[in-house]
Order: C-alpha cells, then structure tokens, then sequence
C-alpha cells in the first residue's frame, strides 16, 4: 500500500476517471445519449441554416456560421455536464462518505472531474461535427487552430460553471440538482452564441464582455466571416477564463469545507 | 531515526475534549478517550446519543466545533490524509456506487489506496468474504448480506490498521450476522488492528469488544470492558447496562 501522504496523486484521479469509465464502457445507451443531442442540434440548426441561405444575406455570407455556433455551445454545455453530472453521480449514489475517507483528496476529485468532463464532451461533440459535413458540407475542422482555442475555452468555461454548480450541489443537496441542466443557458442569450454581441442592448454588452464565451463566439465569427484569428479576443478569453476557473475551484474546496463543518458528506443521497 | 513516542505507539485514537455542536444541539458535549492499539472498543449509546457524530469526526468527514482528534498521532483535523491510508470505514448508511460491478468497485477503491496487486488483492479478499461468485454483479443487485460483505471488503482492501465501523450488522438475519462478527474477530486477531465499531446490538459489542464507551447525550457516561460494566451496574447483561444508562441521568449506582 502507498501513502496518501503525497499532495497529489496521479493514481488517484485515475481512480476516480475509472469509476465513470466504467459505466460509459458498458452501457451503449449512455454513450448514444451523449452523442444524440448535438447531432440532433446540428441537424435542427442545419435545416435552418439552409433557409438562410435564401433569406438571410448575413448567413449567406459564412454558411457554416450557425452549425459552428450550435456545435460550440454543446462544448460549453457539455463541458459543464461532463462535471456537474459526474458529480451529482456520486450523491445519487451515496458515495462521497466512502470517497473522502479514502486518501482521496478534494482537489484530486476536481482534476477527475475535469478528465472526465473533457471525454463527455468530446463524445458528445465529435459524432455531430463530423457528420455535418455529409448532412451540410460544413467541416467544422476547416477553421483550423483557432478551433482548438475556442474548444478550450468554452471547455474551461464549462468546467469552471460545473464546478461552482457541484460547490451548490454539495452545500445545498439533490434540492439544486436541476442547475447541473438548466444554470449554463443563464449564459446563452449573453454569450453572443448566433448573434453578435453589438446587437444587444447597450447596457447588456459589457455584462457580455465579462464571459470567455462572448470572446469565443465572436473570435469564431471572425475567422468564418473576416478569415481573422482575432488574437486579442483570444486573450480575452483567456483572462478571464483563468479568473472564473480559479473562483470556482476555491468555490468548491470552500463548500467541501463546509459541507465538513455541516456533516453533509455522509448525508447526500436521494 | 529518533524513538516513536509512547503515545504514538500504544495508543490508535486519542480525542481530547471532543465537541460537535449544530447550531444549539450539542451532538458531541466535550469527550475525551483513548484507545489502544490492536484492541476493538465500542461506542455504545441510544439514538442521537453521538455515536456517529463521533465517528464521522474520527474520519474527518466532520470538523469538530472544539477539540482535538489524533489518529496513530496524525491530526485528524490538519493532517487527516497522513492517516488515512492506514483506516478504513464500513456502514450501512453509505453505498457503494450501485451500477458499478462488485470487482469494478473493489478495483476503483483498490486504486485510490494505491495498492499494488489490485487484481491479487481483489482476489484475496473475495475468496476470503466468500463474495468471488458475485464479483462480476452490478452492486445495487445484491442482497443486503451480500452488499454488507462487499461493504467490509472494500473496508479491508488496504488491510487498515484502524477499522471503523458503524453498526456493521445492522439490517442482517442472525446467521449472516454472526458470519461478519466471526469474520470481524479472526480479522483483528490475525492482523493486530484496532477497531472501532458503534452499535446498537448489545450482544455483538459484549462479543466483539475489550472496551466500551458508554454514550448518552453527545457525552461518554461510562467506559470498562463488558464484564466490568455489568458487574458494577449489578445486572446480568450489557443489554440491562444499556437501559439503566440510557434511562437514568447520573452515572451508576
């Protein structure tokens, strides 16, 4: 046996990585659950995208505009599920009681949860990107590098909106659990995800500028509309990324504190 | 290498006016006890007495609102990882995640206490607990014998010098019951561990333990092994200690 003497242990979250993997190898209708959504998204959006063309004159000039947007929101989405749901997975089960009298510790937990979120999502995600291109001719991919700023962006936004979510889980219960749905679409109409920021009330626009998700779907209509990687709107991005991912980790390991002075470990459950 | 401490050495869990308040309820009221290593002690008291409360301190899965805890000398309230790895903890009010097959559990577990062997180890400890037949089983499948036993396995996976364990039996028929305490002895026999069992069955703590806290109202009213508590209440069984405690407000008579 080794020690948990250690103050981060690689095996650990692997562990924890493991406990979810497990459930996800075995069960196909989880795995297509994932993927179903944004495929349907991507089809619904898709369909609409094609009434534009003829209609719209601002889509006619980047078709891929919309079925890139939708795609990237089901990151964000996704990403704050693959946490959120990994965790609420644990109350459901009782099991943060047997967890945290393991050596497990609570930032360990955090880093799964982070592994975890990063492989829903691309589960998710993938399937519907690649089959955009037979249903649409859209290739996501041809954006090129800046695809993968804004997937990790609006990954980290996830993680950082799943985190504070599972901090609220922790201290208040199963009676918040609906958040893990429904809390990240408070961000939807802000976020600039089909429209540009510009065309929001003035007095809405710099609440907008204080998300990573505003800068992400702006960069994105940048580079399909201008062909312009916006390198300023990336390091918005990130800014303010490194902030929110930084509060919501201190958020949770705070509730987790909590939740030991209240007694709420041995507690959780349905 | 300077000598271990006496302390550090004979003494398994030691905690010093113990207190667990929430909001005015005084769960825990200022306890302090110690046992020694490689004995089994109980906690012994009526519903909402503090046995769990105490417990759950003991792990860290609870700050307490005043006082001090040390297990094998570590500071359970700074240092609780230093310790952990050399305890464990069973109860039939936490579950193992129940989709998860009975291996899938014992393997994830196995790993956050960094075994090494786990497929061995898994192994082991199945043919040991008799639990090898179901070890491909989702967990939420099992009867509550079988789910008690694959409780106790993931709490001896890492072979832990500190047990914990809140009413281990509860729930079970007499036979399966008496399975898990045999097992429970042969345990800290063969491995020298101390174990620390709160219970409601009088007779698995006059069976099991060397040592007994007697509690009532978040305090340790009475402590001495079985035979000296019932010879100084004067009664024939720990069971009749029980209720002279547990309806009386001094100590004994």
């Amino acid at each position: 046996m080794t020690g948990g003497r250690d103050l981060f242990s690689a095996r650990r979250v692997w562990a924890m990585v493991l406990r979810h993997v497990f459930i996800l190898r075995r069960s196909w209708p989880r795995l297509l659950e994932l993927a179903y959504w944004p495929t349907m998204q991507m089809i619904l959006w898709g369909f609409i995208t094609t009434f534009f063309l003829s209609h719209s004159s601002w889509v006619a000039q980047a078709a891929g505009v919309l079925i890139s947007a939708v795609l990237l929101w089901d990151v964000l989405f996704r990403s704050n599920l693959g946490i959120s749901v990994s965790f609420i997975e644990e109350m459901w089960s009782r099991n943060l009681g047997q967890l945290f009298v393991s050596p497990l510790r609570p930032y360990e937990m955090v880093a799964s949860l982070t592994l975890m979120s990063l492989i829903r999502t691309l589960i998710s995600v993938l399937p519907a990107a690649f089959l955009a291109l037979p249903f649409y001719d859209v290739w996501v991919f041809a954006m090129g590098p800046p695809l993968l700023a804004f997937f990790a962006n609006l990954l980290i936004l996830g993680w950082s909106v799943g985190l504070f979510i599972s901090g609220l889980l922790l201290r208040f219960g199963l009676g918040v659990e609906s958040l893990c749905w429904l809390g990240v679409f408070l961000l939807a109409p802000v976020s600039g995800v089909y429209y540009p920021i510009g065309s929001l009330p003035g007095w809405l626009q710099p609440v907008s500028w204080s998300l990573p998700s505003a800068y992400v779907f702006e960069g994105m209509r940048s580079v399909l509309f201008d062909g312009v990687f916006r390198l300023d709107l990336l390091a918005g991005a990130l800014a303010f990324n490194a902030l929110y991912l930084t509060l919501s980790i201190v958020f949770f390991l705070y509730m987790f504190r909590r939740a030991r002075v209240y007694g709420l470990l041995l507690q959780q459950g349905e | 290498m300077p000598p271990s401490r006496p302390e550090a050495s004979e003494t398994a869990v030691a905690a010093t006016g113990l207190s667990k308040h929430f909001g005015p309820v005084k769960a825990v009221d200022g306890i302090s006890f110690r046992i020694r290593n490689g004995t089994t002690a109980g906690l012994l008291g009526g519903n909402g007495a503090g046995k769990t409360t105490t417990i759950s301190m003991l792990l860290g899965l609870l700050l307490p609102t005043a006082g001090e805890i040390s297990v094998f000398g570590e500071d359970m309230v700074r240092h609780r990882h230093r310790a952990l790895p050399r305890m464990n903890f069973s109860s039939p009010y936490v579950d193992l995640p129940r989709r998860l097959t009975v291996a899938e559990n014992l393997t994830v577990y196995g790993h956050l206490y960094g075994l090494s062997g786990v497929k061995a180890r898994i192994r082991e400890i199945a043919d040991d607990l008799e639990i090898t037949a179901f070890l491909k089983t989702p967990t939420g499948n099992l009867s509550a014998g079988q789910k008690t036993r694959v409780a106790l396995a993931k709490s001896l996976l890492n072979e832990p010098d500190l047990l914990l364990l809140d009413e281990p039996t509860a729930s079970l028929d007499p036979d399966t019951g008496d399975w898990v305490r045999g097992y429970l002895e042969a345990y800290q026999r063969r491995s020298g561990a101390t174990i620390l069992l709160a219970s409601h069955n009088m007779a698995e703590v006059e069976r099991l333990c060397g040592d007994v806290l007697m509690m009532r109202a978040g305090k340790i009213v009475d402590r001495g092994s079985p035979g000296d508590l019932i010879a100084r209440y004067g009664r024939r069984t720990l069971e009749e200690v029980f209720l002279d405690i547990a309806r009386r407000k001094e100590g004994p008579r």
